[in-house]
């Protein structure tokens, strides 16, 4: 199939950007997304120009690294799929194309259609762990029984794979899918709980220090969310942040 | 023994490494304030040495070449994690861990190393899950486990299909909570360039941070590389497309000795090539074995009629199959381990009865499994005599449950529904065995410099059991490398911080620069990928998963043209100091090419067959691998002179004191 590109282009974090057209011949519905834009960049490259720069590593769905914003889609038209595993079956002859970065304060783009995502680090940095040591010198795995129940819920929410589309989603830039994840998964565990009061509040301290907005409860996150994360999570950590001030 | 020393410790196999902690020198907590440690890698062994390192008091610095160390391609594994737990009551034990390991490897690796990782493997469980790893649980709230290939228990802990992301998380939040405290310095979007040898000590690193393109100096008192393994060297493999060996040849090339670089895992069961545009390819993990018969039309003309498209695989009756893995190994029958399973596979394809458009698939079929749960579900839910629709709908459910993550995987990519259709699979590379040779410290041939996870070569053999990549792993990063190297750290307590304006760093600075500028000056006829792709099916077709001589030679000939052809010839756009994703790919095929070279020659040297290692000169009358103990049970660790044709070999001789080797059979 033909097709119709309109990429953003930008040289690097401090020049302006625009959209550039391109147009792409013999794409099959078997390539993924990105292997389309492989192809894009391989010619690109045989003409001299620079190829277009996108973050991608596992192109299996689950580092996290690809982004794209497709057609105001992040991750594109296609549901419960990063933009790795989006097929260009989903596309048809002669479809214009609009790819962008993912869009927000707290995500500065870096060159075309990479962005800087480490303020989610620094979110994790500041209260997404247990505070154990690695010494290997803990209780049996199995002294503390967990509800089967409880377990494969904390396991739905640790699936976050940390891509952003749920900021680049949400009109308010918000990170409350990604921050309320983690604040879930170690809340629903007994081992997370000791540390919970503390936790939530420091995360969604930083949370909100990085520029991401506020939930306003539109619930495009869990839509465009490739690993399915529930809104539950966002109610669990509200219900989590207001139970940890009331506590002071 | 000379330069090649393992240090195995003395005494009985079950005392070795508890011995060995109680004799190695430690290093006082107010002393380590004062070391610094580099780790290279911010995967499952590098992320967990970081963590542990910087609990422990030392100053720890991180490299990744993500934007992360939560992207690093552990995450990518599947399927699960092994321990000698025996939860199950099974007859598990260390001694079957290790028994099962050293057999799975065919008799290629090292009792002591292997013992010590079965060893702390049930530490490991119990460190994830107080991390608050979200293992899978049964229902009476106990730790569940299922089966992987090559093994007669169950000792394998997953959390659904994303176990190495949920470890790889867990070892993330370790490192976090050690950033938080300023205790590591994380380096991402950094990519090593080089290794700092100062008076023959690894004493830093030249990394180039990406997003900038400034080349920076880093210096340590130790630098560990767990910088995974090297499988992209065959372009297609389920590594991430950033996966590379440039850290590790980089410190080859300063003295590392790289050891059995030609053992390679080819997985049996990865989504079957779609054409020319593919860039990588996706694992169906191991653990669908467990549920999944494997087979191919017993007929030629069936085959044919399948891959025409005039025949579906569900219209071919029971006993028009041939479940060859059942029929040629019935004690393992579906769980016989990787190289086994692969093998196997080729030979049906090659034989004519492959069952895609390609001809290069077989048949990973979950209809039995369907109806043997849906009928056990239709029990457990008070149903009686249920109807056919029934138990496939309650079959599904539990398929879904246990595996839904991976049928939705597959589904997106072929565009066919494995709940109804049987899944297309194919072996692909997936795991590299091969690695920098280290000792029991984990220390390679240059002081100083460890090596950790894939990125060594120890405790896999010939060939890797599954659910055993992510348990050695963790085993280095959180329990063997923070002992270990305190031993070595402890003589530098007095030495101060390392500067790094001298003519070492000067010289390896100018040399990374050199290299660069080299890249950037080709001709421009063709772009990396194009050479990539080319060194790609040379390996894959002359060192993949059948291998002879002439081949071999053949493979050393035309990957040395290919790589002057490179140099000459390639173009990378744009420039060296800003973002520039072609010029980072440009220095990873580079080192590729080499390595690529190093690979044929290793296995063009074993006149044998073991593991994943398979000589068409060396196999049984029935084509099982034909191993020579005799003259080949050694590590072939090669010494880097200034071609890697002229590598220089040197021998680790492998003493088995407490297994006696005999002939793997999985009959």
């Amino acid at each position: 199939m033909k097709l119709y590109l309109k990429i953003w282009r930008q040289k690097d974090a401090s020049s302006p950007g625009k959209i550039v057209d391109y147009t792409l011949d013999g794409v099959e519905g078997d390539m993924s997304f990105l292997e389309m834009l492989d192809i894009l960049n391989e010619e690109l490259v045989s003409k001299g120009e620079e190829p277009v720069e996108f973050d991608h590593d596992c192109r299996e769905g689950i580092c996290g690294t690809c982004s794209l914003q497709i057609n105001g889609e992040p991750h594109g038209p296609d549901r419960l799929v990063t933009t790795c595993q989006l097929h260009m079956r989903k596309f048809k002859d002669g479809d214009t194309i609009v790819i962008e970065p993912f869009r927000a304060k707290a995500f500065p783009v870096i060159k075309d259609l990479i962005v800087d995502r480490s303020a989610f680090d620094r979110i994790q940095q500041a209260g997404g762990y247990i505070s154990v040591n690695t010494s290997g010198n803990t209780i049996d795995a199995n002294t503390i029984p967990i509800n089967k129940h409880d377990a494969d819920e904390a396991m739905d929410a640790a699936t976050c794979i940390g891509c952003g589309a749920c900021v680049a989603a949400c009109k308010n830039a918000s990170a409350m899918l990604f921050t309320s994840a983690k604040v879930s998964q170690f809340a629903l565990l007994p081992q997370g709980r000791i540390e919970a009061t503390e936790r939530v509040q420091n995360m969604v301290r930083q949370m909100d220090l990085e520029g991401f907005g506020n939930c306003t409860n539109t619930g495009a996150c869990e839509v465009e969310c490739p690993k399915g994360i529930s809104l539950t999570n966002i109610a669990r950590m509200n219900r989590e942040y207001l139970s940890a001030i009331s506590k002071g | 023994m000379g330069i090649l020393d393992s240090k195995i410790p003395s005494g009985p196999l079950a005392d070795k490494w508890t011995k060995h902690k109680n004799e190695i020198n430690l290093v006082n907590p107010a002393n380590k304030r004062n070391i610094d440690i580099i780790v290279v890698g911010t995967g499952l062994a590098g992320g967990a040495a970081a963590a542990t390192l910087a609990e422990l008091g030392y100053n720890v610095k991180t490299f990744c070449y993500q934007d992360s160390p939560r992207r690093a391609h552990s995450i990518a594994a599947q399927g699960g994690i092994n321990a000698a737990k025996n939860y199950q009551g099974d007859g598990d034990s260390n001694y079957r861990l290790f028994y099962d390991t050293i057999k799975g490897g065919d008799y290629r690796s090292r009792e002591a190393n292997v013992y010590r990782l079965a060893e702390v493997s049930g530490n490991i469980i119990d460190q994830c899950v107080a991390q608050g790893v979200p293992f899978a649980r049964e229902y009476g709230g106990m730790l569940d486990n299922r089966s992987f290939g090559g093994v007669l228990v169950s000792r394998t802990f997953y959390a659904k299909g994303q176990t190495g992301q949920q470890l790889l998380l867990g070892a993330y939040a370790a490192m976090n909570r050690q950033i938080n405290r300023g205790k590591i310095q994380a380096y991402n979007r950094h990519e090593m360039m080089d290794l700092v040898l100062v008076d023959g000590k690894a004493r830093g690193i030249i990394a180039r941070d990406l997003v900038s393109g400034k080349i920076e100096r880093h210096s340590a008192h130790a630098v560990v590389l767990a910088t995974g393994g090297y499988g992209n060297v065959f372009y297609l493999s389920t590594n991430a497309m950033g996966s590379n060996v440039m850290a590790a040849w980089r410190a080859h090339r300063k003295g590392a000795f790289f050891a059995n670089p030609c053992f390679t895992q080819i997985h049996p069961t990865c989504i079957p090539v779609s054409g020319e545009h593919q860039s990588k390819l996706t694992l169906m993990s191991e653990s669908l074995r467990n549920d999944g018969r494997i087979w191919v039309p017993k007929k030629k003309e069936d085959a044919i009629a399948i891959r025409e498209g005039k025949l579906k695989p569900t219209e071919i009756a029971e006993e028009d199959r041939d479940y060859y893995l059942e029929r040629r190994y019935p004690a393992f029958g579906n769980l016989v381990p990787r190289d086994v399973a692969s093998r196997a596979a080729k030979e049906r394809c090659d034989a004519g009865y492959g069952v895609n458009k390609t001809g290069e698939a077989v048949f990973l079929d979950f209809a039995s499994a369907i109806k043997r749960y849906g009928k056990e579900k239709a029990l457990t839910s008070g149903i009686k005599n249920p109807d056919e629709a029934t138990i496939i709908k309650l079959g599904e459910e539990v398929i879904e449950a246990k595996y839904g993550n991976l049928f939705q995987m597959y589904e997106k990519i072929v565009d066919q529904n494995p709940y109804k259709t049987p899944m297309m699979i194919y072996p692909a590379v997936h795991y590299t065995m091969g690695g920098l040779w280290v000792d029991y410290n984990l220390q390679t041939t240059i002081p100083g410099c460890y090596a950790a996870g894939e990125a060594n070569f120890s405790d896999h053999g010939a060939n890797r059991l599954g659910a055993s990549a992510l348990m050695q792993g963790l085993a280095d990063g959180y329990f063997v490398l923070p002992y270990t190297i305190g031993d070595y750290l402890s003589h530098d307590i007095r030495t101060g911080p390392i500067p790094t304006d001298t003519k070492e760093f000067d010289e390896a600075e100018q040399d990374v620069r050199n290299r660069m500028e080299k890249l950037m000056s080709g001709s421009g006829i063709h772009s990396v990928d194009y050479y990539h792709k080319k060194l790609g099916k040379i390996m894959w077709n002359k060192c993949g998963m059948a291998r002879n001589a002439k081949d071999l030679e053949s493979a050393m000939t035309e990957i040395s043209e290919l790589r002057k052809d490179f140099w000459e010839n390639v173009k990378v756009p744009g420039s060296m100091d800003s973002k520039n994703q072609e010029l980072e790919k440009a220095g990873r095929v580079a080192d590729f090419l080499e390595l690529g070279e190093l690979f044929a020659k290793d296995a063009l040297h074993r006149n044998e067959s073991c593991g994943g290692h398979f000589r068409e000169e060396y196999q049984t009358e029935d084509g099982e691998a034909l191993r020579d103990d005799e003259n080949f049970k050694y590590v072939a660790a090669w010494e880097y002179t200034g071609e890697p044709k002229d590598a220089k070999l040197h021998k680790e001789d492998l003493v088995y004191e407490n297994i006696e080797l005999k002939t793997r059979s999985y009959k």
